[in-house]
């Protein structure tokens, strides 16, 4: 009877209104996140405020926090919930802004070799090699991370004068700031290589050929008018990048220590070699610890930190394009 | 004057040869020259160092057995089941992926009204896709321990609802593949050329009728695609798996009903699985990680290829963009 009907041509009001519901239901969704997500980290907010974002308590109380909330019987008082989630975000900014400078350098000279310089078989070989870098997830990112680089870098890189240099306050095993970034960088750069190059190949050749004939090279041609014609493709690409980079969890959580440490750029070259936490490898490293009430409280005030981020990075994302639609029918 | 010059300093025929360039713009050829090829090297690496490992510890026997009962998984057992469940979670994730996917895109692209409505759509997808699939994860968890969903998921004997199941797991992945799957279908169908609405249209159609008899049967290859490209980010995430369906390495399954009791339970997926073994999970067992990573990048490079084959046909400018598949 049902299958019937359905084999009969639809009316069209009722196909537009059945579609428009469930285009709608992705909005829906999005709503249910913001509310869930608040409702459980609403406990954090209210005993806290807005200072567990900052640095208000000393540097090592993170630690004993999270260890008291896990401890916390199931009707939890309101001390359970003191956080200070400094050291956290800290170690989020560090490896983020690190990957995505890194990775912005790497990717602009990448893109302007894959569009500009490099003769038609190469570029055969480079763009599934990106699609590739892209593609290849993170847990094996991670796999390769914990048991060939971190190893490496604990046994060949850190000096015994580094490791005794801090002793007491973090142990140098090779999980470490260093392979986070580097690591991170390589996930995000084909992310940003894919923007760039669509802009880059956007912009009317006539631009850059009228450039050359005035008398440029090529490369200077490209950095005068290609680049500065797609500068907000770069901002878009890098701000894509910096949400994933954001978001990144597992590899995070496998290579970078998985202690509540900010490195100290105090300590010189060891500041890269030492652990850290970010903000999504700590709802990965303590995803047991949900039952318990202020601890499940402090994961979901993570998620919410990282979902706002990501918010905000959307809307930004959306800002920077708009100039772009000038020469580009869809952005 | 000016060609005097220009035919001076260039030396031969028109193009300038980089030795009569300053010596920053040589610098930047040279780096632009070493990066493409780092990428390269970095991906031959990884592939070739994945592979080296793959043949060393890949037994057939590590495909066709299961986990091994206790936590440490370093004897003999292998990742059947966490094969499976990667299947089954692709299976959950795409049926119902596809038809909001498509949906979407073919609402926004055919009817779009009204305008403000169009919007929040867009920028609804636009969020699902910028959320960290960790985020994702943990609001998974959240709505599936309401109480009113307990039937979709893992409750243990007093009727405490954990909120894991391959259900969960499954619907959430579904937000995963939801973007670029919308995006394929969309691309797709803004390159159909008006002329052939038009004409459905003349020919007495409706709205409707020329969606399904000539739109979506003609945007085939993109949704396939996004298909491919959505399979891709279901097999790939580790997040949700580790978090929706929890530590275990076996299914568990929950209930007696046959093939439901799977789906409301939990079990494991390749990316848990090589987790769960690598030296930050508690199976001790490297070798297997390797073997199932190995299992899993062959999974992601065919799929790769399948996009390249089907992407040829649109190939865009660069083959880089969203309907290619990096984004």
């Amino acid at each position: 009877m049902a299958l019937e009907r359905l084999k009969k041509p639809w009316p069209d009001h009722r196909a537009e209104r059945l579609l428009g519901a469930v285009s709608l239901s992705v909005g829906v969704v999005i709503i249910a996140m913001i509310v869930f997500v608040t409702i459980r980290a609403w406990p954090i907010f209210q005993h806290n405020g807005l200072s567990w974002l900052f640095d208000a308590h000393p540097p090592a109380s993170l630690e004993g926090e999270v260890s008291r909330m896990s401890a916390a019987s199931s009707s939890p008082t309101a001390g359970d919930y003191t956080l200070s989630a400094w050291p956290v975000i800290y170690g989020t900014l560090l490896t983020t802004g690190m990957a995505v400078v890194l990775g912005l350098v790497l990717a602009l000279l990448s893109s302007i070799f894959i569009v500009e310089l490099a003769p038609a078989r190469v570029t055969r070989v480079v763009i599934p090699v990106v699609r590739l870098l892209a593609s290849v997830p993170s847990v094996i990112y991670g796999l390769i991370g914990i048991l060939v680089l971190v190893p490496y870098v604990g046994n060949h890189l850190v000096t015994e004068q580094q490791r005794k240099s801090i002793q007491g306050t973090a142990q140098l095993t090779g999980e470490s700031l260093l392979v986070t970034v580097v690591i991170l960088t390589v996930m995000i750069t084909p992310i940003m290589i894919a923007l760039i190059c669509e802009a880059l190949s956007s912009v009317p050749s006539s631009w850059r050929e009228g450039a050359i004939a005035l008398g440029l090279n090529p490369l200077r041609a490209v950095r005068a008018v290609t680049l500065k014609a797609v500068r907000p493709a770069i901002v878009a690409a890098a701000v894509l990048a910096t949400a994933r980079a954001l978001g990144e969890a597992v590899m995070i959580s496998m290579v970078s220590g998985g202690k509540f440490f900010s490195p100290r750029l105090g300590d010189g070259v060891v500041f890269f070699y030492e652990p850290l936490r970010t903000l999504a490898s700590t709802i990965v490293d303590y995803r047991e610890g949900l039952s318990s009430p202020p601890l499940g409280a402090t994961i979901y005030a993570v998620a919410f930190l990282l979902l706002f981020a990501a918010f905000v990075l959307s809307v930004s994302g959306y800002l920077v394009k708009l100039p772009l639609r000038k020469y580009q029918t869809r952005g | 004057m000016s060609t005097t010059v220009a035919t001076a300093s260039s030396g031969r025929g028109r193009r300038s040869s980089p030795m009569s360039w300053r010596w920053g713009d040589r610098l930047v050829l040279v780096l632009a020259w070493l990066a493409g090829i780092l990428l390269c090297v970095l991906a031959a690496a990884i592939v070739l160092y994945m592979g080296y490992r793959g043949i060393q510890y890949l037994r057939p026997d590590s495909i066709f057995s299961r986990p091994q009962l206790s936590t440490d998984q370093s004897g003999t057992g292998g990742f059947l089941d966490p094969l499976l469940g990667t299947l089954l979670l692709t299976a959950i994730g795409v049926a119902l992926a596809l038809p909001i996917g498509v949906a979407c895109a073919v609402w926004m692209t055919e009817y779009g009204r009204p305008g403000w409505l169009a919007r929040i759509v867009e920028s609804s997808i636009e969020i699902v896709a910028g959320t960290p699939d960790i985020v994702i994860a943990i609001f998974g968890l959240a709505v599936f321990q309401v109480s009113l969903l307990a039937p979709f998921s893992f409750t243990s004997e007093g009727g405490g609802v954990y909120g894991r199941s391959f259900i969960a797991a499954g619907a959430m992945m579904s937000l995963l593949a939801l973007p670029p799957l919308y995006a394929a279908s969309r691309d797709g169908l803004l390159a159909v050329p008006g002329h052939m609405r038009e004409a459905a249209f003349a020919l007495g159609k409706t709205r409707i009728t020329t969606i399904r008899r000539v739109l979506v049967p003609n945007v085939r290859s993109n949704i396939a695609t996004g298909v491919t490209l959505g399979i891709s980010r279901i097999i790939g995430s580790t997040a949700i798996v580790l978090i929706l369906l929890g530590g275990f390495l076996r299914f568990e399954p929950q209930g007696s009903a046959p093939a439901i009791d799977l789906l409301r339970g939990t079990g494991s997926s390749l990316t848990s699985y090589i987790y769960y073994n690598s030296p930050a999970g508690e199976g001790a067992a490297p070798q297997k990680a390797y073997a199932a990573a190995f299992v899993l990048l062959i999974f992601v490079l065919a799929l790769n290829l399948i996009v390249e084959r089907i992407g040829r046909a649109h190939a865009s400018s660069t083959g880089l963009t969203t309907t290619a598949g990096v984004v």
